[in-house]
């Protein structure tokens, strides 16, 4: 049999890249579809919309801009879309702030129960919220947080925290001690050395736990809907199905306006950091 | 610039039954070159990050120009220390790394650049300046990490096996530069290797530690011609020093001392022996003839080391007659190894 001549292998080539792109803007299309349709949705009269004989992916008749105009001024939807920003500012600095130092001792210094207090740490977020929310709430009623957004500010990190811990261990595993020692010696204290070199040789990994405590405030709907009933402490996630879903009324346009409105943000920030994102859960997989 | 010396040193590592560092004292002269010695897991390291503050003793003293520095963190012991892996840091380019420790000694940016400009030309990589250690060689990225030793003017230089990481013909250029850096800078140097070679080369004195103790501190002459126990004379020289058992003594030799009749000059106290060589390792420079020595004591397996300049005619599995020259034995205790009298054969 005669090897395939160059243009054979050429062609090959081709057809094999239009295959593959193929493949992937089907994919693409398949996980857009429900924001498409969404986004459709969104802006139709509701005589378009509650027509079975109407195509549901067209306007059949005029869009209308009558149910995201609902979506801001019938509703709280300015204050849910504050509340959440503030609290998942909040959790991501108390998480932050708990995580770093607590996976650096537990990564770096030899402490006798480093390895047990470690496991301790991830045990609590084996514990599934629906369960721990009833031991909970009389804590939240002890701090005197009860139907408050501070509420989901100091109970949040009990699930992003124990994550993060983990995450980041596995990071500062991976960075050389010699390193730090180094910084030591230059001139530094163990803080300074840690601030210095470790802190921005883990950015990946800070990324990581950035985006997951956010997106966790942002999406976390238990806690939400069991210590926020008051619509000006209402977080998104929570917020917009119980005010946009009265009695068996569902607001389906504006629900789907304030779906849109609060997944593109995320995509976007998302797509920005996705590189440093994936190093920061793969590294700190691969070297914990 | 300064004496570094440590006084009944001990460190013990939490769970570990042995001593890392046992008793220890040991103190370098005024700008020496000292180097630490011994097998890995000897205690060398760890003497020397007891040194550098980055372990604390459990027990003894640390004095660096005469100041007590136990307790004190390493930043407070004017030393400066280039680790086996060179720890650079890799998020910084080479200018930034030297320059890091003027920072932190809170020096004005422009007397930084002046330093950092000083110290890349001292080890000339000016032009490596602005690069990343990812993109800088074994050779380049150990001269980025001396630049930055340098460049804190420290008491002190503690190098723990600097060399270790570049391949063999690397190794003996960089030899060649850091015995000039130092000749150069003249700052008391600390050096640990398990490399003879280096150690031998690089040496004002050398220290030979085994099991957290030093077994010999001397010049390299010394310690090699005059070892004070069988540890040091069978762990320095390639091959190592021949023991051979007689009666209550053990009979060291090196393998060079042991050559054909008729080659060497035999001293008064001269032995002949009979050698039957097994087989024979031409290395180029020398050979190598392992076989057994008798008459001395017991039967023994010993190697004899022939430069290529003797060109005498060996032939395998036969017994010729060879000489040890009186000077050039040894005679060491059985029971501990060490140095004893020396004897009639």
């Amino acid at each position: 049999m005669e090897a395939p001549s160059a243009a054979t292998w050429r062609r090959r080539r081709r057809l094999g890249r239009v295959g593959l792109y193929t493949l992937v803007v089907g994919f693409a299309l398949f996980a857009a579809f429900p924001f498409l349709w969404g986004a459709i949705t969104a802006f139709k009269a509701d005589q378009d919309l509650y027509n079975r004989d109407n195509n549901p992916f067209l306007f059949n008749i005029e869009p209308t801009m009558q149910h995201v105009r609902l979506l801001f001024e019938g509703t709280a939807f300015n204050t849910f879309v504050w509340n959440t920003l503030v609290v998942a500012l909040l959790v991501v600095a108390i998480t932050l702030l708990a995580s770093l130092p607590a996976a650096y001792s537990l990564a770096r210094l030899n402490l006798r129960w480093g390895g047990a207090m470690a496991i301790a740490i991830f045990m609590v977020y084996l514990i599934p919220p629906s369960l721990l929310f009833i031991s909970l709430s009389r804590m939240v009623s002890f701090l005197g947080l009860q139907d408050s957004r501070w509420a989901l500010v100091v109970l949040y990190p009990t699930i992003t925290i124990p994550v993060s811990v983990w995450l980041l261990m596995g990071f500062f595993k991976g960075i050389p001690k010699d390193i730090e020692e180094q910084a030591m010696v230059d001139g530094y204290s163990r803080l300074g050395a840690f601030v210095r070199t470790v802190l921005p040789l883990s950015f990946p990994g800070m990324v990581a736990v950035i985006v997951f405590s956010a997106t966790l405030s942002a999406s976390e709907f238990i806690y939400a809907l069991a210590f926020v009933s008051q619509t000006s402490q209402k977080t998104i996630s929570v917020g917009v199905p119980t005010e946009l879903v009265r009695g068996d009324v569902f607001f389906w346009q504006s629900l789907q306006a304030a779906t849109l409105l609060v997944a593109i943000p995320i995509a976007l920030i998302f797509n920005a950091f996705l590189k440093r994102f994936i190093a920061g859960f793969t590294m700190g997989a691969v070297k914990g | 610039m300064a004496i570094v010396e440590v006084r009944h040193l001990t460190k013990k590592f939490e769970g570990n039954a042995t001593f890392a560092v046992d008793d220890l004292d040991l103190a370098t002269t005024e700008d020496e070159y000292l180097v630490l010695l011994g097998p890995s897991g000897c205690g060398k390291t760890t003497l020397l990050r007891l040194i550098a503050g980055l372990e604390q003793p459990t027990s003894g003293e640390v004095l660096i120009g005469g100041e007590p520095m136990v307790g004190l963190p390493p930043r407070a012991r004017k030393i400066a220390m280039v680790f086996q892996s060179y720890a650079l840091y890799p998020h910084k380019t080479a200018r930034k790394n030297i320059e890091f420790p003027l920072k932190a000694s809170g020096m004005e940016p422009g007397d930084r650049a002046k330093k950092v400009e000083w110290a890349a030309e001292l080890l000339g990589i000016t032009r490596l300046l602005d690069r990343r250690p990812r993109h800088l060689s074994g050779g380049e990225r150990q001269r980025v990490a001396l630049a930055r030793a340098l460049v804190r003017e420290p008491d002190v230089f503690l190098l723990d096996e600097p060399l270790s990481n570049l391949d063999a013909k690397l190794r003996a250029t960089a030899r060649d530069d850091l015995k000039q850096f130092q000749d150069r800078v003249g700052t008391t140097t600390i050096y640990v290797t398990h490399d003879q070679v280096e150690a031998m080369g690089l040496g004002d004195r050398i220290a030979v530690m085994s099991e957290g103790r030093i077994r010999q501190l001397g010049t390299p002459h010394e310690v090699y011609h005059d070892p004070a126990d069988t540890f040091v004379a069978t762990f320095l020289g390639s091959p190592p020093m021949n023991i051979v058992e007689r009666d209550d003594v053990l009979v060291g030799f090196r393998p060079e001392s042991l050559l054909p009749k008729g080659v060497v000059e035999p001293d008064d106290d001269a032995v002949s022996v009979p050698f039957s060589v097994h087989r024979v390792e031409n290395l180029g420079s020398e050979r190598h003839l392992v076989g057994t020595v008798s008459g001395i004591g017991a039967d023994t397996r010993v190697i004899a080391m022939l430069p290529s300049t003797v060109s005498v005619e060996v032939p395998v599995d036969e017994t010729a007659e060879f000489v040890i020259r009186g000077a050039d034995l040894r005679f060491f205790d059985k029971d501990t190894g060490g140095r004893t009298a020396r004897r009639r054969l």
